[in-house]
């Protein structure tokens, strides 16, 4: 790469003509199928555009009307509540990331202790859960969530214990201070750990393989314990590369349409709805163009403050870019 | 050597890593089990590794008649989910290599900006744009076909070719560019006659990337299509779901039927994936 000194900007773009030329063919489908739907719906997102619209595209302007209804909740689908959902999404997030990392790295921990028999055959088997693709798995866990017929309440029969547990039915809460967490959150998040901490643990795996073995030697010798060789060598050492792999974790999550929509739809009551489920139902059934627009764009603010924050605490896009 | 102590440790080590195995198999040992199921069995009411009766009936039956509102076969659908797949990973890696050629070799005004926007764009989930993109393809008229689904999906598709493919080139020498250069090559024959050549092994992993999303996708596909002669394979298994009268033994053969090829295909390609998501780490 040439280092341009003190020179103008019109000449380093004149310099560089070739590089447009390569990036044009991607930089213009990318302004079909992002950029401009992004500006048609900034303005679909001030008009009353629904379902008859779709036939004469001239709906009325309406302002931020649309906004309104969405913080005030006055949106003609049942079970929408704005602020709910941003907290239940914020905390199934959370909830989901902390789990991953703590099994991811725990099992990555185990298959690293030296002369373990078996280690490869049981990576192989541990990252199953990361090999079937996620509609699949959300599928599958939604049948096995049933309450008569499921896979679930039937082994849970067989060790003797409560077996008829209304995982997807029932909107109350089991465990009484955490009351707006229905069933089917635990039905939802134990789907997503399932699925997610192979990710954590194979990443956590490549980072520990880095950290040359005399440090755990001269701890021994130091006689340091195993919970502070884990917090004062391995942890600060894998965490420059596990930090990425969390964030990127954070970002699917709080997208995690696959799991909340195969597993609970948002229900029961909307108690398990996340963004991309709501902004989901805004098109489909419901069809309100114009609402489900400026919630896609709530929706997309909200993101981009994540990414930039969570970018900002990891610093992981930093050597890509 | 291992003393006592140690011995009893591993033991613990190992006793961990089976609890999480056995869960990690839990699900996929159901599914074959289901899959086994007479069809005459509606849903199971006993947890079996080998259900009673065990046969292949179901496979044969979601292979004939795969979807229930139609009378459409097998390998049309098959067909439509390798158009789609097929045809967006084709258009994602052909433009994206030429532009991650770019991002990775010149520094010009805009990079910076260009880069942070495709890697924001990957970031951005589909049901966020989901509303102009359903008016915009209905008012070209496209939305019912699968030409407009791939135009949807390559709005993912790309940005994530950008990204992998950069990664890539960034690891490959500038030096062999750069003599061809000095011996009079143009730009467009050092990217064509060498880098491509060398970056055969990460345009195919890109390429099967991207097609997998494409097979695997349903949401935007079950959204834009309702014509059953363009359905794909696994919006026809989100629509099996619903079917209450649908024997989960279908279901499940189902499952495994449009899965087993994206399952295998990831175990070739694992030791790519993990480089490719951690290759922005260990470069720093």
């Amino acid at each position: 790469m040439v280092e341009y000194g003190d020179i103008g900007l019109w000449e380093k773009v004149r310099r560089n003509k070739i590089a447009y030329r390569y990036i044009l063919p991607a930089a213009l489908l990318m302004v079909i199928v992002t950029a401009f739907p992004i500006f048609y719906e900034i303005w679909m997102s001030f008009t009353n555009f629904t379902i008859v619209n779709l036939k004469n595209p001239h709906p009325s302007i309406v302002g931020f009307s649309n906004y309104i209804k969405i913080f005030k909740n006055q949106v003609a689908l049942e079970n929408f509540n704005f602020l709910r959902t941003l907290l239940f999404n914020i905390f199934w997030t959370f909830a989901n990331v902390v789990l991953h990392v703590t099994i991811g790295i725990s099992l990555a921990v185990a298959l690293n202790s030296p002369g373990l028999a078996l280690k490869k055959f049981y990576r192989a088997l541990l990252i199953i859960p990361w090999a079937v693709p996620s509609y699949i798995s959300a599928l599958i866990w939604r049948n096995m969530f049933d309450t008569q017929f499921g896979a679930v309440n039937q082994l849970l029969g067989k060790i003797g214990l409560p077996n008829m547990i209304p995982w997807l039915t029932n909107p109350n809460a089991p465990i009484s201070f955490l009351s707006f967490l229905s069933y089917a959150f635990y039905a939802c998040l134990i789907t997503n750990v399932w699925l997610g901490f192979s990710f954590m643990m194979v990443v956590a795996t490549g980072a520990l393989q880095s950290i040359p073995p005399e440090l755990y030697e001269a701890a021994k010798i130091d006689g340091v314990n195993e919970r502070g060789q884990f917090f004062m060598i391995t942890w600060p050492l894998i965490r420059i590369v596990m930090m990425p792999a969390i964030m990127l974790g954070i970002v699917w999550t709080f997208n995690q349409f696959n799991v909340i929509y195969l597993v609970s739809a948002g229900g029961p009551l909307g108690t398990t709805e996340i963004l991309v489920t709501q902004s989901y139902k805004l098109v489909n059934p419901a069809g309100v163009f114009g609402i489900a627009s400026a919630f896609g764009l709530i929706v997309f603010f909200i993101l981009l403050g994540i990414t930039l924050l969570t970018n900002r605490v990891t610093k992981a896009t930093e050597s890509v870019i | 050597m291992t003393t006592t102590k140690e011995g009893l440790k591993h033991i613990y080590i190992h006793g961990y890593i089976i609890f999480w195995i056995l869960i990690a198999l839990f699900p996929v040992v159901w599914i074959i089990s289901m899959s086994l199921n007479p069809i005459n069995v509606l849903k199971p009411t006993t947890l079996t590794i080998i259900p009673k009766n065990a046969t292949l009936q179901a496979f044969k039956e979601v292979l004939t008649h795969p979807y229930a509102g139609a009378p459409i076969p097998f390998y049309v659908l098959l067909v439509n989910s390798i158009i789609a797949a097929g045809g967006t990973a084709l258009l994602s890696v052909g433009v994206g290599a030429s532009a991650a050629y770019a991002f990775s070799r010149f520094k010009f005004p805009g990079r910076q900006v260009g880069m942070i926007g495709f890697l924001l764009t990957f970031m951005l989930p589909t049901t966020a744009t989901l509303a102009p993109l359903f008016v915009i393809l209905t008012l070209l008229k496209i939305r019912n076909t699968l030409f407009g689904l791939i135009f949807a999906y390559t709005a993912t598709a790309i940005p994530f070719a950008i990204w992998n493919l950069k990664g890539y080139f960034d690891s490959v020498p500038k030096d062999l560019e750069e003599a061809a250069l000095v011996d009079g090559c143009d730009r467009n024959s050092a990217f064509i006659k060498i880098i491509l050549p060398l970056s055969v092994p990460a345009i195919a992993v890109t390429f099967l990337f991207g097609f997998m999303n494409g097979w695997m996708e349903w949401m935007l596909a079950w959204t834009f299509l309702n014509k059953p002669q363009n359905f794909t394979l696994a919006m026809t298994l989100y629509n099996m779901q619903g079917q209450w009268n649908t024997p989960w033994s279908n279901f499940a053969a189902f499952s495994i039927l449009i899965s087993l090829p994206v399952i295998v295909v990831w175990f070739l390609l694992q030791r790519y994936i993990v480089s490719g998501l951690t290759l922005g780490s260990v470069k720093g």
